[in-house]
């Protein structure tokens, strides 16, 4: 307490961080980003074990003999498939009773707020189906869930011929102590979302479903099955879920552990792990996982079918199955014995899988940072921020007095309530207006512009954002009449503190969107006054707004993925994701539109106000 | 000044209107940092429908209000929403009016010492001038209006005490309303009666005999009016079961649902055998300060009970950010002790970042399951140090001001130079 109550060493310290504010600022920044970069060296990250006890000593023998019948039941589900020309429910209601389920469906109807372009789709109708396999062994109070997608085109149907595969094989087995339910869903998220709703009793996003008829206990754990051919190379684990929520580290664990036990490649991000790591190449492959991971996380859309099972407490990945041109095959009976073992030692929790990292980033699929070692990187540029807010806090209690030419002191006039007041309604309002505006005037611009619906509501979603460049700044003076030094010092205070609350809590929540929003708006809260060069500034600002800030990620995403776009496709792909981004918000309830049009937009404008101060 | 005053209020009550409407009133009133088990509106709908039953509303755990505010909910069940946004705009108008009548005072003092020659000449700039002091009532109404936390727990239906200050009789009324209310209050009592003695120019001496006689007249006022109320509970409920529901409840703290306070995490994890020791060592906090801070401030009764409001709403076992904003009403009285203050930066970005927190990591804890409950605990904490920080801050300003307004405002050592005040 001796540097809160003595005077002088206090006095001592804020001159310090007051004389050397911009220096500590730089270092601060560059050791954010160097800590960061840090996090996929290997020797700074930590292998990964299994801490569940329960999953951890127990052995399981997997049998599972029956893969080529799975395939060819899989074939079957096609040709069905294709004759119906959507989900076969009558067949596959059949199959399943035939395989010993109690069967159920559920049918489900939702319109989008405006047509997606990817998936083509606007009026969804569709219906889930699954099956239950009640628990021998234990009162059925918890469950587990295999699900695999019924697909449009030729895709995944060897993933639903697995699953009613592994439905006949389960069924014989007396070991169960869990239900298992195997679902196969169409629409893929959309379907999922409507199952998700009625096993839970909850309808978040208003969407139109029936009742289901029957349930299982709790769910524990979920997987979700994608696999469209025969054989594979590898099987690929996808974590992220919605708003970058990540199961417990314990299930990659778990598939991690499988896969080598029975000898499959497994991949995360599409990398393999390598063992290099002391050299360039195997750094960079490590970095370039750990960057796939963060972008994708700070997407905040769930990247399978697993990804909105996270938000009701139920740990769930999604396997994919790759099939490349790597000699080493492996076949379906393989893929259904690694199914095997993981439900196998799911089966044997006792509680919920809560003993591993919930945060985490994995450089490679044997290799993860957890929140104790990325947070510094995070916490080293919001200590950016608040040494900023602490030199205007100096600056702003020790006015210097201007002296006049009479010799008399002028101490400048504090600035009023509403000058500080007026730019922050005003930004706020042109995010409400970006948040609301582009789906509800989609109508509207149609049928003035040649445009389809869904290029409507992007389209007016870049108009307002770039018309918010235009339109706030400098209306303080309109009511408040001419801005002050300190004016523009209490409204980058207000700013400033503004930014590093709504970072710290999205970095929080979404580690990876508030780093790389960090990242960008960071520099930008720090140098910015109205005494730097104007339009250089605008340029450097623009560049580093959020709106930007994603054209970069989409860029930076595809070149990682290592299918480099021109810039024409890249421009198309970034019209996309912000459609994607404004749907994934209206169906799921994904955070990122709302976050960046309501709060970052805003802030963001704050700044954009300061530059232009009068 | 009536007008103002008239246009904060319509205000004040047009936001907590457009909030009722809207369907945030539902999410805040399931907000833990909101509502305590003690004054839940959902509780008081329980108890209700108990009472509407014809049985006891205490015979279930849920319902803990005392039986009086039940029997008036009991005729006002359909007009809560007015009720409430009554009940904030009368907190208002008496802040308004108490503070009101304090400045006059503190200016008449001003007055005698500034005649009397006793403040030294270079503390001038130290002397409050009436201009400043103008808005101040206005100030603290607003404060306690505008207050974002006052806004959501009205709108979360939270049933707060408020107190008023007039003559001796209503204050002993008064103060036994919020005493019975939830015990708490009862250390107000010591800066009320000061306030009051103060008032009638009788000496605080214990070798005085008006000042003992007035003593115990009014602790005879106010410990008649609880009795009187306690009674009119027992024969409107008709058995004493309210006792260990009410108080009991307050005292020995057995619902640690989460709060913004220090209890629940820390009874949680304690082993049985210390709960009784830890649950005094707990609850005597709120009651320590009393003796030497009433020592310390005898001259100042109403800083006396910003103090002891404030350390109410620290220490009490179910906390809510009703409480808080109650004190921070007063942070305007005091606003010429700004100069003085040390940490004020530090302390607004602490409980400020700490607002934004609770609702963050309450979801990651509850909803997304993904952090736990020492994230939640690790805020809770930051935010009581923040707010003692505050008050002790406020506290070591005032008592500097006094010291500058005795000893002169330039300090000098012995041997010249400028001299430093530090708090050891």
């Amino acid at each position: 307490m001796g540097l809160l109550s003595d005077p002088n060493r206090r006095r001592a310290l804020i001159g310090m961080l007051t004389r050397l504010n911009a220096p500590i600022c730089m270092i601060c920044y560059m050791a954010g980003v160097a800590w960061f970069m840090g996090l996929a060296f290997e020797p700074f990250t930590l292998r990964t074990y299994m801490s569940e006890n329960a999953m951890g000593s127990t052995m399981v023998e997997e049998r599972f003999p029956a893969g080529e019948r799975a395939l060819a039941t899989g074939r079957e589900f096609a040709a069905h498939k294709k004759k119906t020309g959507g989900m076969p429910v009558d067949w596959l209601v059949r199959t399943m009773q035939a395989r010993g389920l109690e069967v159920y469906t559920q049918r489900f109807s939702r319109k989008l707020p405006f047509p997606d372009e990817d998936k083509e789709r606007y009026m969804v109708k569709g219906t889930n189906v699954y099956g239950i396999l009640r628990a021998p062994r234990a009162p059925r109070t918890e469950a587990l869930v295999l699900s695999a997608p019924c697909s449009p085109g030729n895709e995944n149907n060897q993933a639903v011929g697995i699953l009613l595969g592994l439905a006949q094989y389960f069924r014989s087995q007396i070991y169960w102590a869990k239900d298992i339910i195997f679902l196969v869903n169409e629409h893929d998220l959309i379907g999922m979302q409507a199952w998700l709703e009625g096993y839970h009793h909850t309808n978040t996003t208003g969407m139109d479903w029936s009742p289901l008829q029957g349930r299982g206990g709790s769910i524990q754990a979920a997987l979700s099955l994608e696999l469209s051919s025969d054989v594979v190379t590898s099987l690929d684990l996808v974590l992220e879920g919605l708003n970058g929520q990540l199961p417990n580290l314990d299930l990659a664990n778990l598939f991690y552990a499988f896969c080598q036990k029975i000898g499959v490649l497994c991949t995360t991000q599409g990398k393999l792990p390598r063992n290099d790591w002391d050299t360039t190449s195997g750094y960079s492959h490590a970095v370039q996982t750990m960057m796939l991971m963060v972008l994708k996380q700070a997407s905040s859309r769930p990247w399978g079918d697993h990804g909105l099972f996270l938000r009701y407490h139920i740990e769930a990945a999604s396997i994919k199955g790759v099939n490349s041109f790597r000699p080493y095959k492996t076949d379906a009976t393989t893929v259904g014995r690694l199914l095997e073992g993981m439900y196998r030692k799911l089966n044997n929790l006792l509680e919920r899988l809560h003993q591993s990292y919930f945060f985490y980033l994995m450089p490679s699929l044997t290799r993860f940072v957890s929140i104790g070692y990325y947070m510094p990187a995070f916490g080293l540029l919001a200590l950016i921020l608040l040494l900023r807010a602490l030199d205007l806090w100096v600056q702003l209690s020790s006015p210097p007095t201007r002296t006049t030419e009479d010799g008399v002191e002028v101490v400048p006039a504090s600035p009023g309530v509403l000058s500080i007041l007026t730019p922050l309604v005003i930004s706020h309002l042109t995010g409400v207006a970006l948040y609301t505006l582009p789906v509800l005037s989609q109508e509207l611009a149609v049928e003035h512009f040649p445009v389809s619906e869904t290029e409507a509501v992007v389209l007016t979603a870049i108009a307002i954002y770039t018309a918010g460049l235009a339109l706030p700044h400098n209306t303080h003076r309109l009511l408040a009449g001419e801005g002050t030094e300190q004016g523009w010092k209490v409204l980058k205070l207000v700013a400033v503190l503004y930014l590093a609350v709504l970072l710290g809590c999205t970095a929080l929540i979404n580690f990876s969107l508030g780093f790389i929003l960090a990242l960008t708006l960071v520099p930008l809260a720090a140098f910015i006054t109205p005494h730097v060069p104007k339009t250089l500034s605008a340029v450097v600002m623009v560049i580093l707004s959020p709106g930007l800030t994603l054209l970069f990620a989409v860029f930076f995403f595809q070149e990682l993925q290592e299918t480099p776009v021109t810039l024409q496709e890249g421009w198309m792909l970034y019209l996309s994701v912000i459609s994607q981004g404004i749907l994934d918000h209206a169906l799921y309830g994904s955070l990122l539109y709302p976050l960046a049009a309501l709060l970052v937009y805003p802030c963001w404008l704050l700044f954009w106000n300061i530059l232009f101060w009068k | 000044m009536a007008a103002p005053l008239a246009l904060l209020l319509i205000v004040a009550v047009t936001i907590r209107a457009a909030l009722f409407r809207t369907s945030l009133a539902n999410l805040i009133s399931e907000r833990v940092e909101v509502v305590s088990p003690l004054n839940a509106w959902k509780r008081v709908v329980e108890g209700l429908a108990l009472l509407d039953l014809d049985i006891s509303p205490y015979s279930g755990d849920v319902f803990h209000e005392t039986p009086m505010v039940i029997y008036l909910f009991h005729f006002l069940m359909d007009y809560a929403e007015i009720t409430f946004m009554l009940a904030d705009c009368l907190t208002a108008v008496a802040l308004y009016l108490a503070v009101k009548d304090y400045n006059k005072q503190v200016f008449r003092k001003q007055k005698f010492a500034l005649e009397a020659d006793r403040i030294p000449m270079d503390c001038l700039e130290l002397i409050r001038s009436p201009t400043e002091m103008y808005y101040i009532p206005l100030k603290v109404a607003m404060f306690y209006l505008l207050n974002p936390f006052t806004i959501v727990s009205c709108v979360a239906k939270c049933t707060c005490g408020c107190l008023i200050y007039g003559s001796a009789l209503l204050s002993a009324i008064f103060l036994a309303l919020a005493t019975y209310q939830s015990i708490y209050p009862l250390t107000l009592c010591v800066p009320a009666l000061l306030y009051l003695l103060q008032r009638l120019y009788i000496p605080v001496n214990v070798r005085r005999s008006s000042f003992w006689f007035y003593t115990l007249q009014y602790l005879f006022m106010f410990l008649g009016s609880l009795l009187v109320l306690i009674c009119l509970s027992f024969f409107l409920l008709g058995s004493w079961d309210f006792l260990p529901a009410v108080y009991g409840f307050i005292l020995s703290v057995p619902d640690l649902t989460p709060n913004i306070g220090l209890f629940w995490y820390f009874f949680a994890e304690m082993f049985d055998h210390f709960r009784l020791f830890f649950l005094c060592v707990f609850q005597i906090n709120v009651f320590f300060y009393t003796l030497p801070l009433s020592i310390k401030l005898k001259e100042h009764p109403v800083f006396l009970i910003f103090m002891q409001i404030a350390l109410i709403a620290i220490f009490k076992s179910y906390p809510t950010v009703g409480d808080l904003s109650l004190y921070m009403a007063f942070l305007p009285v005091w606003n010429h002790l700004y100069r003085f203050l040390r940490n004020i930066f530090l302390v607004s970005c602490v409980l400020l970042a700490c607002s934004a927190l609770f609702p963050v990591l309450w979801h990651l804890w509850i909803y997304a399951g993904s952090a736990n409950s020492n994230f939640y605990y690790a805020i809770t904490l930051l935010f009581s140090v923040a707010q003692i920080l505050l008050v002790s801050d406020y506290f070591y300003a005032f008592l500097r001001r006094e010291h500058h307004l005795t000893n002169g405002l330039y300090l000098k050592k012995k041997d010249g130079s400028e001299a430093t005040l530090v708090l050891k």
